[in-house]
């Protein structure tokens, strides 16, 4: 029983390890550890006990709140950016292997595909040995932009949980990448994160160039995308401000709030069916 | 209308009548100059409980398990008229928040923990006289179960029950039904109200271990 506390056989001045066994301790179940750390002698009385347990709690949450939160956003946004740069360095170099491949192998293909189907010729000269090893790093290149894409998949929703719920991880991190950071991007407002994205048609559009962009990078989500065009900028503010949301409570709360993912789905849903509506009109008339 | 708890008044701040507990503002609500401050039912489920008169059983001074802390709004209050307070929060962001408030109490120990996973805080809490639940999860009466081993047998369980976190589309009768029926399997219901006009679609639940 006693050898489940958190205090087991530790020393009452080892701040160190008390944090740690209190982050990383167990037990079945619960027990009077103060009356039995005042018994082992752990603590002189109670209180002693209770002040002792204070400083432990607050060590490991810190601890373990710095570990687990230590400007994750950062590394999202260094992450998915990789990711991106990855893949597009992977196709372009695929385009050179597929170029130098067919000129010197029978089968012409395109694509990383073509590199991976390359990586398993056993070339006969020099050059081919170099062209294979080109197609190598092509292929290394994109499963590291696929490793990439997990590791973004896996943190967005510890990082920002509803607005990876509401956007798919992926368009998370971008957004995040896009603001430069969940505490940029919860201070925008959501007309911001509509366009986010969008400069090149934003500032046209300032110039007087152009009509203002409806969307930015929101444009890969299903709401917009799954809207015909006549609505789609309604469906893009809409889902902005859903994300705007989101993107806030995650930054200054972190809790998770369900209902924003189905109110978004009834308005989308609300927007939608108007083209339905004008079907209906139309068969009417 | 039932008794508070010792050490938890209505008192007259900035000219509102209401609760109010001693102790180190937290949150940036309203005091007064004898240390009273402000408990705010709106910000806070167990706040609204006993506004609204339900019958926690709380005297005063009793030991506390706190599941999902967050930023420790109400946290904070218990800290101020209970004993020994554990407070656990999953989620890292709020409990920067909480360590705040932790800091500026002898009695308050604020754990990083999953309110689903006892077995990872049974090595650092001790048995307690009431367990105030308040967390935003899928399976809120689960957690009330699998925490049950921390309440005395004459202990109390404060529950908040929040039918968008079970169901967002069903009618939060029913989920309050559903959640209030898996919580009978190990605690016997003293008491369930509706905690508007302060939160909507909540309830508040006073239930003993059975």
């Amino acid at each position: 029983m006693t050898d489940d506390a958190w205090f087991a056989g530790l020393d009452p001045a080892d701040r160190e390890t008390a944090a740690g066994r209190i982050r990383e301790g167990g037990a079945d179940s619960p027990a009077d550890w103060p009356a039995m750390a005042v018994e082992t002698g752990f603590a002189a009385d109670e209180g002693d006990y209770y002040d002792c347990l204070r400083e432990a709690t607050i060590d490991a949450a810190r601890a373990a709140v710095e570990e687990r939160e230590g400007a994750v956003d950062q590394q999202l946004v260094h992450a998915v950016r990789a990711m991106d740069d990855c893949r597009r360095q992977a196709n372009e170099l695929a385009e050179r292997v597929a170029e130098w491949g067919s000129s010197r192998f029978e089968s012409g293909g395109t694509g990383v595909e073509y590199a991976r189907e390359l990586t398993e010729r056993d070339p006969e000269t020099l050059g081919d040995r170099r062209a294979v090893s080109l197609a190598r790093r092509v292929v290394a290149l994109d499963e590291e932009a696929d490793a990439l894409k997990e590791y973004v998949e896996t943190t967005t929703p510890e990082v920002a949980p509803n607005l990876a719920a509401l956007a798919g991880p992926v368009l998370a991190a971008r957004l995040l990448s896009l603001a430069g950071g969940l505490e940029s991007l919860a201070k925008k407002p959501s007309g911001t994160v509509q366009v986010l994205g969008a400069e090149d048609a934003l500032f046209a559009h300032l110039r007087g160039d152009a009509p203002s962009p409806k969307h930015g990078i929101i444009y890969t989500h299903d709401a917009v995308r799954g809207t015909r065009p006549d609505d789609r900028g309604s469906a893009a503010r809409a889902l902005a401000g859903k994300l705007s949301i989101a993107a806030r409570i995650d930054h200054y709360s972190g809790d998770r709030r369900p209902e924003l993912e189905a109110e978004l789905d009834d308005r989308i849903a609300t927007i939608q069916a108007r083209a339905a509506d004008d079907t209906e009109a139309g068969d009417d008339e | 209308m039932s008794d508070l708890p010792a050490g938890v008044a209505r008192r007259d701040i900035d000219g509102e009548t209401g609760l109010a507990t001693q102790g180190p503002p937290a949150y940036g609500e309203p005091t007064d100059e004898a240390g009273w401050r402000r408990w705010n039912p709106r910000r806070s489920k167990l706040g609204a409980m006993l506004a609204s008169g339900m019958d926690t059983g709380l005297t005063g001074g009793e030991t506390a398990l706190y599941l999902g802390a967050a930023a420790g709004t109400t946290v904070s209050h218990v800290a101020d008229f209970a004993g020994p307070t554990y407070a656990v929060e999953f989620a890292p962001r709020p409990v920067r928040d909480l360590l705040d408030v932790a800091e500026e109490r002898d009695r308050l120990f604020p754990l990083l923990k999953d309110a689903r996973k006892p077995e990872t805080y049974a090595h650092v809490v001790e048995p307690v006289d009431a367990i105030v639940q308040d967390v935003a999860t899928r399976g809120q009466a689960e957690v009330a179960l699998a925490n049950r081993e921390f309440l005395r047998e004459d202990g109390r369980l404060l529950m908040a029950v929040k039918a968008r976190s079970e169901d967002v589309t069903a009618d939060p009768e029913v989920v309050f039904d559903a959640v209030v029926e898996t919580l009978s399997e190990g605690y016997e219901i003293l008491e369930r109200a509706r905690l508007e006009p302060y939160h909507a679609d909540h309830l508040g639940v006073v239930a003993r271990p059975r």
